[in-house]
């Protein structure tokens, strides 16, 4: 599968995910800087990498949601083409409206960095068919912004369509019905505060994220 | 002309951040707060002087990019 990592002016994970994609592939990701106007010909799978793009000015995601790349991942999105967010990159998928909800202030407003327990709330996903049911995940966060919040009717939707894909085992954040990443509801486009990319290798002190790019990417 | 857009977070939306302002306001002794809401002012320095054709941009630009839907609203003063 061709895969793209999109890079904005403060992205600090794109190298991560590239090492990632490749490791599971073989094929190193095309990295395209976020002013391009298109994907390369041909890309199937686009990672939106974690940093603080512009800074986080603003909020979180806001100016890079409106970059010269988004209309490309966004019309991407519609034809049902794998798209996947960490961290920042799903701020900037809540802020262009591809998921539901927004990322706000953690509730103890402090920067939080360590190894989370975090559980598969649904394997039926093309992100998470590897994983067996309700497995219990140690995958590093490092946020200030990771607070899911949603509208009461918007919460219930997407938890009866099973939007909800993983949950924190301890709520670090404040997060609503305790969402660590979710997808839209085509199951296309999935957005999480945890790292993936981060738990890929044993070097990393863990490799749980493995699971993920191998469901998506359909290796090993 | 400038604008200036207030953005605050809607009703029901906690925030974080008031909550700790207000318990630093109680431990300093002003007990009268009852609560806090913590915003944002935006100004715009604008050309051109029409004043209804502005308010439609800023309105815009407020949906656009100034304010989250989701999480905020605004009100937006032109002088």
């Amino acid at each position: 599968m061709k895969s793209a990592v999109i890079v904005f002016p403060g992205s600090n994970c794109d190298r991560d995910a590239h090492d990632a994609i490749q490791g599971v592939t073989g094929t190193a990701p095309a990295m395209v800087w976020h002013q391009e106007t298109a994907l390369p010909e041909g890309t199937q799978f686009v990672m939106i990498p974690g940093g603080f793009s512009y800074g986080d000015y603003l909020r979180c995601g806001a100016m890079a949601s409106h970059s010269a790349i988004m209309p490309a991942i966004i019309a991407h999105a519609a034809t049902g083409a794998p798209i996947l967010g960490v961290c920042n990159g799903f701020q900037i998928l809540t802020e262009c409206g591809l998921l539901p909800g927004a990322l706000m202030r953690n509730a103890q407003l402090k920067f939080i960095c360590e190894e989370t327990p975090i559980t598969v709330a649904n394997t039926n996903t093309r992100f998470t068919s590897r994983y067996t049911p309700n497995a219990k995940l140690m995958i590093p966060i490092a946020h200030h912004d990771g607070n899911y919040f949603a509208d009461t009717e918007t919460l219930i939707r997407i938890e009866n369509e099973g939007q909800v894909v993983f949950r924190y085992g301890a709520n670090p954040n404040g997060s609503a019905n305790d969402i660590a990443g979710l997808v839209n509801e085509q199951g296309n486009v999935l957005g999480m505060m945890p790292h993936p990319e981060r738990a890929v290798d044993a070097k990393h002190g863990g490799t749980d994220g493995l699971a993920l790019f191998e469901s998506l990417l359909g290796s090993a | 002309m400038k604008a200036k857009i207030h953005v605050y977070l809607k009703p029901g939306v906690l925030d974080p951040q008031g909550a700790a302002v207000a318990g630093a306001l109680h431990n300093m002794g002003y007990d009268e707060v009852a609560s806090v809401r913590q915003g944002k002012l935006i100004e715009l320095d604008l050309t051109g002087d029409d004043v209804e054709a502005a308010r439609v941009r800023v309105d815009e630009m407020c949906a656009k990019l100034l304010s989250n839907p989701v999480i905020e609203s605004y009100s937006i003063e032109l002088e």
